[in-house]
């Protein structure tokens, strides 16, 4: 059994109808990761006899009304697991086996009776948009192995593209949900900041970081950010705004809809077959009855500097606990205080992660902080302005995920700064802290799939879903699937 | 424009508790003059009158109940620990 | 040369909240090791900080009775520092917006009074305990991390180690007033460093300070303040010059000793904490807070002298605690004399209390059984020799006094006849004295007085006592 053309709703209709049960659906998961993840690498830690349990017990079970009844998904390794191993990607945390409690997300889907299959493959901490951050393994491009999947969330964004799971959780600070989902050709949704609980994420930025859904199609998107989406009173940041039935909603009409284009989304740096995806997606909606205008974000060019300082400086906070006292791993050398913490943080974190916690240290000290972290607050409030006022004229703004399409492994790695300029336009969203999807739209030349984001106002992720999903309707980007151990077409 | 000396980055390397070798100090110096030169394009934008954003939602007074919740016992916190004793987290003392 | 010291006051106090100030695990003084911790207080990855409504009601309390003026908008940051008693590697703390500011409060040092500032008043969280063990290795128990701070910085209005003493005296007890907390040194519910600097009088400009930390009692605040007012005069005097550094307070050999030297400014790197969202504290929550503020101990004190009438000696001491004023109100509502309430409270009470070091409340004596106590003595149901016996009883155990003074039968002796027998029988017994009394040695008479209290257990009428004596050495 495949799951490549089955959405979440057929499998549980299968399992419903009787054509299948839960257990054979996990099973055809596990079967799809022995197939291809010795290429992938999209998991590192897989659970194989703890989710056959939960089948059957789900098999069994007298209330099978669960939103997500039988549905196996996959979570990226920051967010924590009660009784898995959870690393983050990284060496300190390769043996943190037991980290005691569920993220608010793992409770929902758990409650919604999702079966978990496994930890995602991700950059270290978040930190990365190749994936070859991870301490573990780089994981390859479904579409094409000798490419990056992107990241930080590539092996959440692979394993949906590779069928090896219905659904992912991934995470999202400056393009982490959204520019592995391009790059694989499946759907990435960064939902608006506070729609989501972080309890439990681990915390990267902590003023932008979100969990989203990745998915191969809108509606199943949707149809899990209905169950993790809400308040939750460990986290003061999630909204006390209601979560509407995003699946009811979607309708696939997007007359009169009014969209924005910034032209910096189009300018310098943006390939042209990138440009020309776009261009005919825009196309396709003037069809479907909306209106596109092209607009200015003056602020937008501005968003990669402002946002490596805030979400480094933040790093450098979030990241002090690694420190080998209470949990993870503490350096065999250290014979004194002091080389417990310079040895356990030298040995246990990889080179990004260092840098991130070297340059917001840099940010932070003494004058600097003025200088530099205020200073990029400060853009980061024309950067949200830019948005703001967009948005009051618009529905969405629309433009491509990504400059290029995935770029091959070890190309950018040895450049910080280039490699920062792959998330220039995932970026802005999370300064200002809007929804935004990312959905195929399109194929480069090399074959490697192109990604439209769709841009919403704030806890509008209804407008975005429904002006994604007419897209997709019209379109059938999302039907084609990566050619990879036979399967696909 | 601010020049990194190879202190400045030992500086920070010791606020941040990482030991860095020569090696390491020497692309760290690269990497952050270069960053800090490209973070100078900020410089271009008049923000005189801006108020920085450090929550991008509106939301204030999240407060939480004075009502007490356990969710783990010693033995379970300490089975994590790299070294423990009596009851305690070890770790080294400050002088070997 | 002549020199003016300088000192300023920087005050932990623990708020006794429920649970902690982020998290809600008990926030409990002396559980096993941790064994009051989850997953929040330990920083594991992922978990986020929940901000303690009651913390804050309890800081605003705090702060509105050190007078101080409430923000409006309150934040929360990020103080960062590796320690291993800091799991976050970051306190969660108070920089730029604090819960108050400018407050003060007035303290008396030898009958002048004096407004000491207070410079701010910040809502933060405990660090967990570290003990250094001898083996190589220190120990760390993080019951306490996140337990619920106020810290209380003075303005460096203080002049004396005797001001010094003074203003926390008078903190102590407002905050012991408030309710807010227990204000135990001992317990490490109130911890103080003081900032110390010297400089030529008529000079302007501060000079150096040095700061003093491990100042365990109140007492220890004044002496490590005394030495290190004197050091800094001698090195001064010497032309050297004054380190910024911080010391510690010996308490064997009353030095202050050297930890470390300050060297530039420490780099905390401060920036609000985005789990944490801005406090906005509007009039009504103020004023909610103010109406839970009882009667302060300046306003009580003023009642006392103006509304009862008390010494204004006794006032200061009555209201210095607001158990020891309850519990004087509570005596003197029965009708008992007043000043009689408040003689046995400031003398024998109290010197119970510090003998065993004891609080009001870890004693077994009602405010009742001392007012009814007090009236047997009027009455002359019992001496106040015997009342002093009924007292050790009260305060110990407990109980009534009018059954106390039954059972062990203390009850006055006020017979004469019976009185005049024992009296008439010592005098016989006694000629010696009788024969130095007619010489006019005093001391006489009151060997006599001590024999006849001898022989009745201390149960005899005291003037009547002396009364008959006086009678019947008249006949000898």
């Amino acid at each position: 059994m495949s799951f490549l053309n089955k959405s979440i709703k057929d499998l549980q209709e299968q399992v419903h109808t009787g054509a299948s049960t839960v257990e054979q659906t996990v099973q055809a998961s596990y079967e799809r990761i022995r197939e291809v993840d010795e290429q992938l690498q999209a998991f590192l830690t897989i659970d194989e006899e703890q989710a056959k349990n939960k089948a059957r017990e789900l098999d069994q079970a007298a209330d099978k009304n669960g939103k997500l009844f039988g549905v196996p998904y996959g979570i990226k390794d920051n967010i924590v697991t009660k009784d898995v191993r959870t690393t983050c990607g990284s060496q300190f945390l390769k043996n943190f086996n037991n980290p005691l409690y569920d993220a608010t997300v793992i409770q929902k889907l758990s409650e919604a009776q999702a079966v978990s299959i496994g930890k995602l493959n991700m950059d270290e901490f978040a930190m990365g948009s190749s994936n070859e951050n991870s301490s573990f393994s780089p994981v390859r491009n479904p579409w094409n192995t000798d490419h990056v999947p992107g990241g930080s969330s590539g092996g959440s964004a692979a394993a949906v593209a590779a069928g090896e799971v219905a659904f992912s959780l991934g995470s999202d600070t400056g393009g982490s949900i959204r520019q592995p989902a391009a790059f694989c050709g499946v759907v990435g949704m960064k939902p608006t900041y506070g729609r989501v609980s972080r309890f439990g994420l681990v915390a990267f930025a902590s003023s932008m970081d979100q969990i989203g859904p990745i998915t191969r199609t809108v509606e199943d998107n949707a149809r899990v950010l209905e169950v993790i989406a809400g308040q939750d009173h460990h986290d003061a940041s999630s909204a006390p705004v209601e979560v509407p039935a995003y699946t009811a909603a979607l309708q696939g009409d997007v007359k009169g809809l009014k969209i924005a284009v910034p032209k910096e989304f189009l300018g310098e740096g943006v390939h042209p077959e990138v440009k020309a995806s776009v261009q005919k997606a825009l196309e396709v909606y003037e069809s479907l009855g909306a209106t596109w205008e092209e607009v200015s974000m003056p602020h937008a060019g501005y968003a990669i500097p402002a946002y490596y300082i805030i979400s480094s400086g933040e790093a450098s906070a979030n990241l002090g606990r690694f420190d080998g006292v209470r949990y993870g791993e503490r350096s065999k050398q250290a014979k004194n205080m002091i080389d417990m913490y310079f040895m356990s943080r030298s040995e246990g974190f990889g080179e990004e992660a260092k840098r991130r916690i070297m340059l917001g240290t840099y940010v932070l000290s003494g004058k600097n902080h003025e200088e530099y972290f205020v200073k990029a607050q400060k853009v980061r409030t024309l950067i949200k302005q830019d948005f703001d006022q967009l948005l009051e004229k618009y529905d969405v703004i629309i433009g491509p995920t990504t400059p290029t399409a995935a770029f091959k492994l070890g190309e950018k790695v040895n450049d910080p700064l280039t490699m920062y300029a792959a998330d220039m336009l995932t970026i802005p969203v999370n300064l200002a802290g809007n929804p935004a999807i990312s959905i195929p739209c399109g194929f480069s030349e090399q074959g490697l799939p192109i990604g439209l984001q769709v841009i919403g106002k704030h806890f509008d992720e209804e407008t975005v879903y429904q002006t994604a999903y007419a897209y997709e309707q019209a379109t059938d980007h999302h039907k084609k699937h990566p050619q990879l151990g036979g399967v696909g077409e | 424009m601010a020049e990194i000396t190879k202190e400045e980055v030992k500086r920070i390397a010791d606020l941040a508790r990482i030991g860095i070798t020569d090696e390491e100090t020497d692309m760290f110096q690269q990497h952050l003059q270069a960053f800090s030169d490209f973070a100078n394009q900020l410089d271009e934008l008049d923000t005189t009158e801006v108020e920085p954003t450090s929550y991008v939602l509106d939301m204030k007074n999240v407060l939480r109940k004075d009502e007490p919740a356990q969710w783990t016992t010693q033995q379970e916190v300490l089975e994590n620990a790299p070294d423990q004793q009596d009851g305690h987290f070890r770790v080294p003392s400050i002088l070997e | 040369m002549n020199f003016e010291t300088i000192i300023g006051l920087e005050v932990h106090v623990e708020l006794k909240t429920n649970t902690k100030v982020f998290s809600p695990s008990l926030n409990a003084f002396g559980s096993e090791p941790n064994a009051n911790v989850n997953p929040i207080d330990l920083a594991y990855p992922g978990v986020m900080p929940t901000l303690n409504e009651e913390a804050v009601n309890f800081a605003m309390k705090a702060a509105m009775a050190l007078n101080c003026e409430i923000a409006t908008d309150s934040l929360f940051d990020r103080k960062h520092y590796f320690y291993p008693d800091n799991p976050k590697a970051y306190q969660i703390s108070q920089d730029e917006k604090p819960i108050g500011r400018n407050g003060w409060i007035d303290i008396e040092v030898n009958g002048v009074s004096k407004r000491i500032g207070v410079h701010r008043l910040h809502l933060e969280e405990d660090a967990g305990k570290l003990t250094h063990g001898v083996d190589g290795h220190s120990l760390v128990d993080f019951n306490r991390q996140g337990a619920p701070l106020i810290e209380i910085v003075s303005e460096a209005d203080m002049r004396s180690p005797d001001e010094a003493y003074a203003y926390l005296e008078k903190l102590k007890s407002i905050i012991q007033y408030t309710g807010v907390s227990d204000v135990r040194m001992e317990e490490g519910s109130l911890r103080c460093d003081a900032n110390i600097s010297l400089r030529p009088y008529g000079q302007k400009e501060f000079g150096t300070k040095t700061e003093l930390k491990n100042l365990n009692s109140f007492a220890f605040v004044r002496a490590g303040i005394a030495y290190e007012e004197k050091r800094q005069q001698k090195v001064l005097l010497s032309g050297g010059e004054i380190q910024q550094e911080t010391r510690r307070y010996d308490e064997k050999t009353k030095e202050t000793i050297l930890m470390r030297i300050k060297g530039n400014a420490d780099d905390y790197r401060f920036f609000s904490d985005p789990d944490i969202l801005p406090l906005y504290i509007d009039d009504a929550w103020k004023e909610r807070i103010r109406q839970e503020i009882p009667e302060l101990p300046d306003a009580r004190k003023k009642r006392y002298i103006e509304a009862l009438g008390m010494p204004a000696y006794d006032a200061e001491i009555l209201t210095s605690s607001k158990e020891m004023a309850d519990f004087f109100e509570a005596a003197i509502e029965t009708g008992a004399d007043k000043k009689q309430v408040s003689n046995w409270m400031m003398g024998d009470l109290s010197a119970y209390m510090n003998k065993h070091l004891k609080e009001l409340h870890d004693l077994a004596i009602t405010p009742e059984a001392l007012a009814k106590m007090i009236q047997m003595i009027a009455d002359g149901t019992i001496s106040s020799k015997i009342a002093k016996k009924v007292f050790a009883e009260l305060v110990d155990k407990g109980g009534n006094p009018e059954v106390i003074v039954k059972e062990k039968g203390l009850v006055q002796i006020s017979d004469e006849g019976q009185l005049l027998e024992i009296v008439t029988k010592i005098l016989d017994e006694n000629e010696q004295s009788i024969i130095d009394f007619k010489n006019g040695k005093g001391r006489a008479l009151g060997f006599l007085v001590g024999q006849v209290m001898k022989a009745t257990k201390g149960q005899a009428n005291p003037p009547l006592v002396n009364k008959l004596l006086a009678q019947e050495l008249d006949k000898r």
